[in-house]
C-alpha cells in the first residue's frame, strides 16, 4: 500500500470513529448519571474544548507537512476542519436551545452585552462558510486562490474560540492558557515556515497544480 | 416555552411553625447525635414538613460532588476529591474584635445549648446556577447574641482555615488566602443566617465547609465562608476575598439580583442543577420579603 492509501483506507476511517469519540463520552456520562451538578454545562465543556482540540489539530497539518515532508497528511484536514464545524454547531444549539430558549432577544442582548460570548457567536459565524466551502465543488467553484483567502477565517475563529474560553474563566486561567500557549506555538511556527525564503518559494511552485494543497487547502485527494 | 416562576417562599414556610414548636422534642431524638460528639441533627420527618412544593430538593450528589471550595481547587469537582481526608475535628473558632470576650473556643462548645434547625433554601451561585439544599444550621443571630458584640461591632468577618496541607488549593496563589467574606451586622442578625453544620440531616460533608459554614440565601454563593476558625467583629467594613481579586464583578454586598449583570455574563436567569433550561432569577433570590427591608435607600446598582 503506498502511504497515500494507508491514509485514504486507515487512518481517516480511524480518524472518523475517533472524531465521534467525545460525543459519544459526554452522551454517555449522561445517560449513566455519571454527571453530577450542571448537566448542559458539562455538554458546552465537552463539545467546546473538542472544537478547540479539532481546530489545532486542523492548523497543525500545515506545520507537519512542512516540517517532516509527509504531504499525505493534507488529506485528513478536511475531515478535522469538520469535525471542529460540527462540535462547534452542538456547543452553539445548546446556547440557543438551553441558555436563551430560542429567544432571539435574549440571545441579541447577551451578544451585545458581554464580549466573551460575542467573541464565541462570532468564531461559530466564521466556521459556517468553511463548513460550507469544504467541498471539491466550491473550491472549483472559487478557485484555489479566492479559496484560500476565504479559509484564512479559520485564524481569527481559532484565536476566537481561545479567547472566549479565556474569558469565561473566574479566576484559574490555566487550562485555557494551555490553549493559547499551544495556538500560540502552531501560528509561529507558520510565521516562521512563511519566513524561509527558499522553502517557502518551492513549496508555492509545488502548490501551484494544487491549488487544494496551499496553506489552508483542504484534502488534496479529491482535487488533485 | 414555559418557565415555571416558582412563588416567593413566605417566613413561615422556612421554619414551620409545628416544627419550630415541637424542636424541643426533636432535640431529645437527637441527643444521641450530641452524646457522640456531633452537632445536634433533625430527624427525617421535620426535614419533609419543610420542603417548599415548588422548589425541589438538588439531590445529595450534585450538593455534595459539584460546588466551588478554592481551597480544595478550582473545578467543580476537586472538593469532593481532594476533601475526603480533611480532618474537622478537633476545631478550633476564634471569635474576637469588638465583642465582650474574645476568646478560642472549640467548635462544639462554641455552639452547645444552641438548637439547631432544618432549613431548605434556595441556593444561587454569581456563576448563574443553583439548587435547593436542606441545610442543618444555628440562626448566626443567636450565637452573636451569645457572643455580645460592643457597641462599636457593625461588622461580622469570617474567615476560612490556612492550611495548604491540607487544602491543596492553598499551594497556589489563586486567591488571597486565607479566604474571607463579611456581612453587616444586621445582614448577619437576620433571622435567615445560617450557621451551617449539616446537609441534608447528616453533618456537613467536608466538600461543603465542614465543620462550620455560613449560609446566607438571598446572597451569592461565595459570600457563605465555609470551615470557619475566626469571627471577627468589626468597626469598619472589611475587604472581602472575592472583591479583593475583582472588584468590579464581586461587589462587598453581592445580593443575588437579576438586574444587575456580572460584568462578563449576565444574571437574569439561573440554571436549576439538574434542570437543563434555565429560569428567572429572583430579587434577593426569592427572599425580598424578608431581606428588601435591610437595603431601603440604597443604590443596589452601585451596591451591588
Amino acid at each position: 500500500m503506498t502511504r497515500a492509501a494507508i491514509v485514504t483506507r486507515l487512518v481517516k476511517p480511524l480518524l472518523s470513529l475517533t472524531a465521534v469519540l467525545p460525543g459519544v463520552g459526554i452522551v454517555f456520562a449522561l445517560a449513566t448519571g455519571r454527571v453530577d451538578g450542571d448537566q448542559v454545562e458539562f455538554i458546552q465543556h465537552g463539545t467546546g474544548l473538542t472544537v478547540l482540540v479539532s481546530l489545532f489539530l486542523t492548523l497543525s497539518i500545515t506545520p507537519l507537512r512542512h516540517l517532516s515532508g509527509w504531504n499525505e497528511a493534507i488529506r485528513v484536514r478536511r475531515q478535522l476542519g469538520l469535525t471542529a464545524f460540527w462540535y462547534a454547531l452542538l456547543h452553539f444549539l445548546t446556547y440557543v436551545v438551553f441558555d436563551q430558549s430560542l429567544s432571539v432577544r435574549d440571545i441579541a442582548e447577551d451578544v451585545g452585552k458581554h464580549p466573551w460570548v460575542l467573541v464565541g457567536f462570532a468564531s461559530f459565524l466564521m466556521l459556517v462558510p468553511l463548513a460550507v466551502t469544504s467541498t471539491s465543488g466550491w473550491i472549483r467553484r472559487l478557485g484555489g486562490r479566492r479559496w484560500r483567502r476565504l479559509h484564512s477565517l479559520v485564524y481569527p475563529a481559532a484565536l476566537g474560540g481561545v479567547l472566549h474560553f479565556l474569558w469565561l474563566v473566574k479566576k484559574d486561567v490555566r487550562t485555557p492558557a494551555y490553549f493559547a500557549a499551544v495556538l500560540a506555538i502552531l501560528l509561529a511556527v507558520r510565521l516562521w515556515i512563511s519566513r524561509t525564503p527558499r522553502r517557502a518559494r518551492a513549496r508555492a511552485s509545488a502548490s501551484r497544480q494544487d491549488p487544494a494543497a496551499g496553506a489552508l487547502g483542504p484534502a488534496g485527494e479529491e482535487v488533485a | 416555552m414555559l418557565i415555571r416562576h416558582p412563588p416567593a417562599i413566605p417566613t413561615s414556610e422556612i421554619t414551620e411553625e409545628n416544627a419550630y414548636a415541637t424542636r424541643r422534642e426533636f432535640l431529645k431524638a437527637a441527643g444521641f447525635a450530641l452524646a457522640g460528639g456531633l452537632l445536634p441533627l433533625p430527624s427525617p420527618g421535620l426535614r419533609r414538613a419543610l420542603v417548599p412544593d415548588d422548589d425541589k430538593l438538588t439531590p445529595w450528589e450534585d450538593v455534595t460532588g459539584y460546588n466551588n471550595f478554592y481551597e480544595f481547587g478550582t473545578d467543580k469537582e476537586d472538593p469532593a476529591r481532594n476533601a475526603t481526608r480533611f480532618r474537622s475535628r478537633p476545631w478550633k473558632v476564634e471569635v474576637t474584635g469588638e465583642i465582650a470576650r474574645p476568646a478560642m473556643y472549640d467548635v462544639d462548645d462554641l455552639l452547645k445549648g444552641l438548637s439547631a434547625e432544618e432549613r431548605v433554601y434556595r441556593h444561587r451561585c454569581v456563576e448563574a446556577w443553583s439548587m435547593v439544599v436542606p441545610w442543618t444550621g444555628i440562626p448566626l443571630g443567636r450565637l452573636i447574641d451569645r457572643l455580645e458584640p460592643t457597641s462599636r461591632a457593625r461588622f461580622v468577618e469570617f474567615t476560612t482555615l490556612l492550611d495548604p496541607r491540607q487544602m491543596p488549593g492553598q499551594q497556589r496563589g489563586i486567591l488571597d488566602w486565607p479566604y474571607t467574606e463579611a456581612l453587616r451586622l444586621d445582614e448577619a442578625r437576620h433571622p435567615l443566617t445560617l450557621l451551617v453544620t449539616g446537609l441534608y440531616g447528616k453533618p456537613l460533608p467536608n466538600q461543603n465547609g465542614a465543620p462550620l459554614r455560613l449560609i446566607v440565601p438571598w446572597k451569592y454563593g461565595f459570600k457563605g465562608g465555609k470551615s470557619i476558625v475566626r469571627i471577627r467583629f468589626l468597626e469598619r467594613q472589611p475587604r472581602t476575598t472575592w472583591n479583593i481579586a475583582a472588584p468590579d464583578e464581586y461587589g462587598f454586598y453581592a445580593n443575588v439580583n437579576p438586574d444587575v449583570d456580572h460584568p462578563r455574563w449576565s444574571q437574569s436567569r439561573e440554571r436549576r442543577v439538574g434542570e437543563f433550561f434555565k429560569r428567572k432569577t429572583l430579587p434577593f433570590n426569592g427572599y425580598a420579603d424578608e431581606v428588601a427591608g435591610l437595603y431601603a435607600g440604597m443604590d443596589l446598582r452601585k451596591n451591588f
